[in-house]
């Protein structure tokens, strides 16, 4: 009863470092652990070939060039694979096995529909063949009925591929987002931003 | 069991540490009662246990739920739709979705910060238009203990004199955003009332606690506790008394009565072990939320009381009631291309709507209120996700990755907060053939909206859609029909499950007194929802912690003249 007491039942405890409450604390052990760990998987990656976990060679290879496909390298910021979008992509089948089967036979039906009609692989396939099947599925409210499970499936593909690129720090920063830090008060939007909207603060 | 002395029976026994278990432990110690507070959770301090400041490629998942954080990784709150091993069960035909925290400081760790009182109107509604029930205090009874509230924990927001939605005492609102005012820009050309938020967030400082740094990520918990928190806000000075005594893991079964009928202790599962325990007090006081405290009093079967602790009236269980809920989103061409800035703000709205109109030109009583999101937030799992909706449809390459950049923030929704009125086919039991893994009976819940809910949730829809055309919006989902229910929100999915445990004038009625007292057994008391008799059209968490005072404040007066 008595250890039971002193593990879990807190008596005053938490007063001891009541001072420490009043101090932003930016990187706090447990979280700074955590993130490093992180870091330093991804730095070794970077480094290092990354080994996929759940796609196989094959598949690896599709998504490489199918993430560039969606957000390519431009004059602001790098490619989906400069933001390391196939890792994390692998890295989420790998964690969260029920999406495996949707995004997997997503790629199947993209060589299977490359087989057809040039009868070859997707990454075998010349740049304008692919652009030609991915126009057929990009925009899913014209892509015609026998397309339609190649259009649903594009759509999550976009957003997987989206999430993976503006959630890296090359992403973020490409989006401009200034936030998640400390401001001394809040003075609203800047001028501008209210004047575009014709209102006032 | 070991042989127990006067040392181990304390004056007071709480059961649960969220708003309801925070405010009297921190009130209770005050009054310098010892005091044990029991939690079915683990521990957790948002001063150490918070992400807030992490970004959003500092984890694999970027942000993505868990199973047992289900608004996301980092999101302060534990627990969820469905606790393992803590299943509740539905009758047939019944929707129904009970979010329970596993944690010290309960939901308190979820919330939006959004803190309304209630006002005169909503005390008494039933002397208005005659449904439901009048509950047995008034607003003139509450005020002084919203008012001491107020200064306690802190609140910003605004003096607007409106009749049912009362002023308190109010630090400066922040600044609206720029995407806001052209939300009350619409707002106000439809004399839909308009005004800021009026959020338990910090603007300046107070009683120790710094004012907000605006990071936007209060739901992750706030690491210097510029927002309200249970944990940090209410039970850190209670510790500090030396008189209270926290428990974890400790999932209560049953309040235990003596010969003379009083209650005397409450038996729980130490989950760690696996073992019966139990604690001796000479006062209960239940905070477990509205409808786990209702499944305790149900399962407090004796031979005094068959059917439950404090249950003469039948009542227990009774006349649960949840916020209604919709939403409607578009997309506001004027917009896109916003030039870039910090817009993070508080984490929530800067401003919102409250009810606004007169029931009587309407064919639904009581109201609803109106919060706003939109804004370039922080990017996380799911970022933009369903850009097809936007022009051109889709598509991919350079334009499309033009298209984030251009679209992002270009969003704006409105979702509706509405009253619903207790009936008599929405409420729990015990369900008699299932049991958790504590060996626990668990809840059966029973669920109806009536057409007051229908209705007056058709009126949120109509009312959204007018709003945002007149901001321009492409509204790409269609108004939902009456037999899709005009998009009402599952029941219990706004998360603001009250009554239970209703308070009243009549012991016939009623489970408690207007002190949130037993009827039927005067040292056990009911602090979180469980004693609402009624909801309002505003979020629960400032009228349990107001009540949660008063009735501390009760019991510490009864204490000292030596009647409990």
């Amino acid at each position: 009863m008595s250890s039971d007491f002193t593990r879990r039942e807190v008596v005053g405890a938490l007063a001891a470092t009541a001072g420490a409450f009043l101090i932003p604390r930016p990187a706090q052990a447990t979280e700074a652990g955590r993130i490093a760990t992180h870091a330093r998987r991804l730095a070794a990656a970077a480094g290092a070939a990354y080994m996929p976990k759940v796609y196989s060679a094959h598949e690896w290879a599709t998504v490489q060039s199918l993430v560039d496909y969606v957000i390519p390298k431009d004059a602001r910021s790098g490619s989906a694979t400069d933001a390391a979008v196939p890792e994390f992509m692998d890295t989420m089948l790998d964690l969260e096995a029920n999406m495996r089967t949707a995004n997997r036979g997503g790629l199947a039906w993209i060589d299977h529909q490359c087989h057809l009609r040039f009868g070859r692989d997707f990454i075998d396939c010349a740049d304008a063949q692919r652009r030609q099947l991915l126009d057929d599925i990009a925009f899913p409210r014209r892509a015609r009925p026998e397309m339609a499970a190649g259009a649903s499936w594009f759509n999550s593909f976009r957003d997987f591929t989206a999430t993976g690129f503006f959630t890296s720090e090359l992403g973020v920063h490409d989006l401009g987002y200034q936030g998640n830090t400390v401001l001394p008060e809040w003075t609203g939007c800047p001028a501008e931003n209210y004047r575009r909207l014709g209102v006032t603060g | 069991m070991p042989i127990r002395t006067r040392q181990d029976v304390y004056d007071v026994c709480i059961v649960g540490s969220g708003a309801g278990g925070g405010m009297a432990a921190h009130e209770l110690t005050k009054a310098g009662a010892k005091v044990i507070l029991l939690e079915a959770g683990g521990m957790w301090d948002n001063t150490t246990d918070s992400d807030m400041f992490v970004q959003p490629w500092d984890t694999p998942r970027r942000g993505r739920s868990t199973a047992e954080r289900p608004f996301g990784e980092h999101d302060a709150c534990l627990g969820g739709w469905t606790v393992p091993g803590e299943p509740f069960t539905t009758a047939p035909g019944t929707q129904f979705q009970w979010w329970r925290a596993r944690m010290v400081g309960g939901r308190t760790n979820h919330w939006g910060r959004i803190s309304l009182r209630f006002g005169p109107d909503d005390f008494k509604h039933k002397t208005a238009d005659g449904l439901g029930d009048d509950w047995p205090i008034s607003y003139d009874e509450m005020a002084p203990y919203y008012d001491d509230l107020d200064r306690l924990v802190g609140i910003f927001g605004s003096h607007e004199g409106l009749r049912n939605h009362p002023d308190g005492v109010f630090q400066p609102p922040p600044r609206p955003r720029c995407w806001e005012m052209l939300v009350k820009k619409a707002a106000d050309k439809h004399a839909v009332t308009c005004i800021p938020s009026r959020l338990s967030i910090l603007t300046k400082p107070l009683n120790d606690r710094p004012a907000c740094h605006y990071c936007g990520q209060c739901n992750r918990g706030c690491k210097v506790n510029a927002n309200f928190s249970s944990t940090n806000v209410l039970l850190q000075p209670a510790m500090r008394t030396g008189k209270l005594a926290l428990r974890t893991d400790a999932m209560v079964r049953e309040v235990t009565v003596g010969a003379d009928g009083l209650a005397n202790g409450v038996v729980y599962i130490d989950k760690v072990s696996r073992t019966e325990k139990r604690v001796d007090a000479r006062i209960v006081v239940l905070a477990a939320s509205a409808c786990e405290s209702a499944r305790i009093l149900l399962n407090s079967k004796s031979a005094k009381f068959p059917n439950g602790l404090a249950n003469s009236s039948g009542v227990v269980g009774k006349y649960i009631t949840d916020t209604t809920g919709t939403d409607v989103g578009g997309f506001i061409p004027s917009l896109v291309d916003q030039p870039r800035h910090n817009c993070d703000g508080v984490g929530g709205a800067h401003l919102y709507m409250p009810w606004w109109l007169d029931n009587k030109k309407l064919d639904f009583p009581r109201g609803y209120h109106i919060e706003i999101w939109g804004g370039m937030g922080m990017p996380g799992y799911g970022f933009m996700g369903g850009i097809q909706g936007y022009p051109p449809g889709g598509g991919y390459g350079a334009s499309l990755k033009n298209d984030y950049r251009r679209y992002w923030g270009a969003s704006v929704g409105f979702s509706g907060r509405g009253e619903m009125i207790p009936n008599e086919d929405s409420y729990c039991e015990l369900d008699p053939r299932t049991v958790d893994q504590w060996g626990i009976p668990v809840l059966r819940f029973h669920w109806k909206w009536s057409d007051h809910e229908l209705l007056q949730v058709k009126h949120m829809q109509e009312t959204f859609r007018t709003l945002l055309q007149e901001m321009g919006a492409v509204v790409s989902s269609s108004m939902p029909t009456r037999e899709q229910n005009y998009g009402i929100a599952t029941g219990g999915s706004i998360i603001h499950e009250v009554g239970g445990v209703r308070m009243g004038s009549s012991s016939t009625t009623s489970a408690l007194n207007a002190n949130c007292q037993a009827w039927d057994c005067k040292n056990l008391f009911v602090a979180d929802g469980g004693p609402f008799t009624t909801q309002a059209d505003k979020n629960p968490t400032w009228t349990i912690l107001a009540l949660s005072m008063r009735t501390s404040r009760y019991i510490a007066a009864q204490r000292k003249e030596g009647k409990l």
